[in-house]
């Protein structure tokens, strides 16, 4: 009796198992949280619903860091993901692991799906392709810095609320009146080194470093030691000890303080748009990035951020043809209007911008198509497509440090973009000596 | 007392007061804000009473996790990953440190002295400093995301070992003596009078284990990334990490008090037990 | 210390020792092998190209400022831990000896923090102090001090030091207990008579006997500040700001989790185990003459 009970269970599992494998599984580590992680599971649902040979299945992997280092330490046990969402400042990273990733172009090529580099936006495709233009990596979901204000504070304080500062010379004045009028907090930022630093240099048409940021070869160094830089951040410093720059960390913490209310400026990312739409209780509007206006050149455009998807080798052949039919699926125009409209990441498409614009989108939600317009503001010049450093992670965090002692009033700016630039360019050795 | 100082006795108590309340503060706001509204949180100065959303915080919590922002998971599952982890490796580090231990006080055998050594040692080797290699031994075994990942790697612990060796080397001689002259083999010593004899030792060991266990942070951060398999201590921490959006501090809150619960409540129904295998452990 | 009366068995001792040897080999004595052997290696992040460098990494290491800052810091916080801890705890355990009455309600309220994981209690009081929410932090400003650990590394540092003293009360406050109780009343009943104040007779008396007990814990302190703690500062600082509390542990960790510096955290890894192992041989040879006492 039990035999046969036994045996029977053991049919029915084998049974299912072998039914599962008719459907090929495509394992997708990401790091989305919030409306964005309901985003990418609808994202998978559709894909799934709109054919039956595939199958992705999204899984959240925690951070960015965190995702990273268990894909590294998954593939080296043989057993990575298919597809891999790695933040940009893991791209250099990413792209020297020359056996453990696939690029893209050859994935779509391989599985003869239509790809053509020219319909995405060339800011964002720039950044995630090698030097011949060939794309690497598929830029999923990608943003940019924006300036936040909050309208009802500038009202209060008798600023215009249309007319958010453009130079940061309007800026301080704006400051000045928002401080005097009682505000305790008046300007904050998230990502200070994706804003201060890498877009505050692409906006003005400063190199951030060497070999066109790095795009160029490993022996880059690091320029963001440059009077202008020094400048910047020695005026933010000094905003600091004024009580005009409220600094909230290295991540996006700031963007909560706007949100509350507490701060009514802020710069951040356009991926904030969503929360904030749902959680403030002002009106506000977003704007370009200021800019110094004595700077010739500038504003030019800025870079992106966001990460973008990896697809990762060693995975059996006849699932790179899944994973390209994916990758096709995201580029369609309605598909990348429904991801670009529900998180505010850019659309990477231009047919999906005209797409979006033609759908009255924009009228109702300004500030959408404001990333769009700020990233295109101008053709992107050598300084201006990206930035390619190798440990970046650590490299940043390392700009962010001194950044934090300028702020702290613990250091002069010079003093601190020196030794950023010193202990930077440690990092870029070591990098390259790992990866000749 | 030795002399009668009223005022001493006074002053003793009031400085023991003072340290509860001290001790019990952040309890005391976390229990509070376990039980509000986000928004009271975020009104600078919260209410230092507790509030009214007891229920539908702490279900929300167990049920669904944190709901904006970071989505967590259900932190039932977390605090029932947490038992098994807890559970697992009291129960392992007792099991495998109490045979080893037995044998290496009554037994001769060579390399006895070099077995109790190399156990020794690893005193010296907290996780902490072995962290990426042994990440990456668990996952050349494919045990990322496991229990037995999570377990296995805690449960080979000196500081058990040492405790059942102080234990057993107070064992009478003439009951091992006994043993003999009946003839009975060294494991049916073992069950009918070593194991009983230490059922105190094993209790004291077991809450302090327990507490070890459930309290792991480095070890789970490292080798779960699944969020199913979060433990109730992780799952905390994964809440507050920034996403894009607010940090939901009333559910956070809730959580803490979900995490730290158990442990206390084994720290406090044994404290006879815990207060002698603290003491004891150490020496 | 041996036994008289043993047993012998060609196979049983080593089938009772096996798997805490096994497990011992495989996730301790391995893995630190192999950190001795990556710490001599340049890796690249997936581990395709490996290159032998001999002690380069330790060179670049001890040339790093940031490397040797997170020495200074480390040992700050240590000191501030421990001494913060002992010293409270001190206090506690002598006026718990004094009452009679309550004394075991005392103990129980004062030793449950000795189950909250350090990353919970970081959690705890970095929701007391936030910058923009906590209630301490409101306090503050109510007294004028701008509170802002997220930029101001002392306040950060004073943060974690009160998450991780916090905890360690408790452990601390039963071994003083228990020290304590274990003095004879008569020697203090002796002093009594001799016509010395309770103040006198402690720091002549107590103190003295006590200080066993406070050695010991001294040394767990500092282990403890040096190890347990990274759940505090993972939960909190995350090392920041600008390094102010990235202690040794969490350096290595980060190095080799975040910065996938495979080389340089092995390294770390290495130059922390000694100074374990110099910790533990000085708690294990002051503990063997401890029982002397």
């Amino acid at each position: 009796m039990k035999l046969t009970k036994l045996a029977a269970t053991l049919a029915a599992v084998l049974l299912c198992a072998s039914q599962a494998h008719a459907q090929v599984e495509i394992q997708w580590w990401h790091s989305m949280t919030g409306a964005n992680n309901t985003g990418v599971n609808e994202l998978a649902a559709k894909f799934n619903a709109s054919q039956s040979a595939y199958k992705v299945v999204p899984v959240f992997k925690g951070s960015y860091p965190e995702s990273m280092t268990a894909a590294i330490a998954a593939f080296r046990a043989g057993n990575p993901p298919h597809i891999l969402q790695v933040f940009e400042v893991g791209t250099a990273t990413m792209m020297s692991a020359k056996g453990a990733i696939v690029p893209v172009a050859k994935v779509m090529a391989d599985a003869k799906e239509k790809f053509n580099p020219k319909d995405y936006l060339p800011t964002v495709t720039g950044y995630y392709s090698d030097s011949k233009g060939n794309m690497l990596s598929y830029p999923f979901n990608s943003s940019t810095v924006v300036f936040y204000v909050n309208k009802d504070a500038f009202k209060k304080a008798g600023l215009d609320p249309e007319k958010a500062p453009k130079t940061w010379k309007e800026f301080m004045a704006a400051a000045q009146k928002l401080k005097g009028a009682g505000q305790e907090c008046v300007y904050t930022t998230g990502w200070p080194a994706w804003m201060h630093i890498e877009n505050f240099s692409a906006w003005h048409n400063v190199p951030i470093g060497t070999k066109q940021n790095g795009m160029g070869g490993l022996d880059t160094e690091f320029r963001i030691n440059s009077p202008l830089h020094v400048r910047h951040v020695a005026m933010l410093g000094d905003m600091a000890k004024k009580g005009l720059f409220t600094y909230s960390g290295r991540r996006n913490e700031g963007e909560a303080r706007f949100a509350s209310g507490e701060c009514p400026m802020m710069t951040s990312s356009t991926g904030a748009q969503g929360t904030i739409s749902r959680t403030a209780k002002f009106d506000w509007s977003v704007n370009f990035m200021p800019y110094h206006d004595d700077v010739k050149g500038a504003p030019q455009n800025s870079i992106i951020g966001g990460a973008s998807l990896w697809v990762m080798a060693k995975k059996p052949a006849a699932d790179y043809k899944g994973v390209a039919k994916f990758f096709s699926f995201l580029s369609s125009p309605e598909i990348q209007m429904f991801w670009h409209t529900s998180t505010g990441y850019v659309p990477i498409t231009l047919a999906a911008y005209e797409l979006t614009k033609k759908s009255g989108f924009y009228e109702k939600h300004p500030g959408y198509d404001l990333a769009v317009r700020q990233l295109t503001n101008k053709a992107p010049t050598d300084n201006s497509k990206g930035l390619r450093f190798g440990n970046y992670v650590q490299g940043r965090e390392v700009i962010e440090e001194e950044m934090e002692a300028v702020f702290a009033g613990k250091k002069e700016a010079k003093a601190a973009m020196d030794d950023a630039v010193r202990r930077g360019n440690d990092i870029l050795r070591k990098f390259e000596a790992a990866n000749k | 007392m030795i002399e009668n100082r009223p005022w001493l006795t006074v002053f003793s108590h009031a400085v023991l007061i003072a340290g509860i309340l001290v001790v019990g503060f952040p309890l005391y706001v976390t229990f509070v804000a376990s039980t509000r509204t986000l928004d009271d949180i975020l009104a600078v100065p919260m209410p230092l009473l507790p509030g009214d959303q007891l229920w539908q915080n702490y279900s929300t919590v167990l049920g669904t996790g944190t709901t904006r922002g970071i989505t967590s998971g259900p932190v039932a599952r977390m605090m029932l990953n947490s038992l098994i982890v807890a559970l697992a490796i009291a129960f392992g580090k007792i099991a495998i440190s109490i045979i080893a231990s037995f044998a290496i006080v009554f037994f001769r055998f060579p390399l006895r002295n070099f077995f109790f050594w190399m156990i020794f040692i690893t005193l010296m080797l907290p996780v902490e400093v072995r962290i990426i290699p042994t990440f990456k031994v668990v996952a050349d075994l494919g045990m990322i995301n496991s229990y037995v990942g999570l377990t296995l790697p805690l449960i080979a612990s000196a500081t058990a070992t040492f405790l059942f060796r102080q234990f057993f080397l107070t064992v009478p001689e003439e009951l091992a003596e006994a043993a003999r002259i009946d003839g009975a083999g060294p494991m049916r010593f073992f069950w009918d009078v070593v194991l009983p004899l230490s059922k105190t030792s094993i209790a004291a060991l077991f809450v302090i284990q327990f507490i070890y266990g459930w309290n792991q942070y480095l070890w789970p951060l490292l080798i779960t990334t699944d969020e199913s398999m979060s433990t109730a201590v992780i799952g905390i921490k994964r809440m507050i990490n920034t996403g894009d959006a607010l940090t939901e501090w009333n559910l956070v809150m809730a959580t803490a008090m979900l995490a730290l619960l158990p442990p206390a409540l084994v720290v406090m129904l044994m404290q006879r037990w815990f207060v002698k295998g603290l003491v004891e452990t150490e020496k | 210390m041996e036994k008289r009366v043993v047993f012998r068995s060609a196979w049983l001792p080593y089938a009772l020792v096996a798997p805490q040897i096994a497990i011992t080999i495989v996730f301790f004595f391995w893995p630190a092998v192999q950190a001795g052997w990556y710490s001599f290696q340049l890796q690249d992040a997936f581990g395709e190209r490996t290159q032998f460098v001999g002690f380069e990494n330790y060179r670049a290491l001890f040339a790093d400022a940031n490397y040797l800052q997170s020495f200074k810091i480390t040992a700050v916080f240590s000191v501030l831990v421990a001494g913060a801890g002992i010293a409270i705890s001190l206090l506690l355990a002598a006026m718990a000896d004094r009452v009679i009455r309550g004394a075991l309600a005392y103990r129980t309220l004062l030793i449950w923090p000795y189950a909250v994981a350090p990353a919970v209690a970081g959690v705890l009081w970095l929701f007391l102090f936030a910058p923009s929410i906590g209630i301490v932090t409101f306090a503050l400003r109510a007294l004028g001090i701008q509170w802002d650990w997220v930029l101001q590394g002392d306040q950060a540092m004073l943060l974690v030091v009160i998450a991780a003293t916090w905890k360690q009360i408790s452990y601390n406050f039963l071994f003083f207990l228990a020290g304590l109780q274990s003095i004879p009343r008569s020697l203090i009943e002796a002093a009594a008579i001799d016509g010395a104040g309770p103040g006198r007779r402690f720091w002549t008396i107590v103190f003295p006997l006590l200080s066993p007990t406070a050695f010991f814990l001294l040394v767990v302190n500092v282990v403890y500040a040096f190890f347990e703690t990274f759940g505090v500062i993972d939960a909190t600082t995350q090392g920041g700001p600008a390094g102010a509390t990235q202690i040794l542990v969490y350096k290595v960790y980060y190095d080799g989790v975040k910065a996938a510096d495979l080389g340089g955290s092995s390294a770390q890894s290495v130059i922390l185990m000694f100074i374990v192992i110099a910790l533990t041989v000085v708690q294990f040879r002051y503990v063997e003459r401890r029982v002397q006492y």
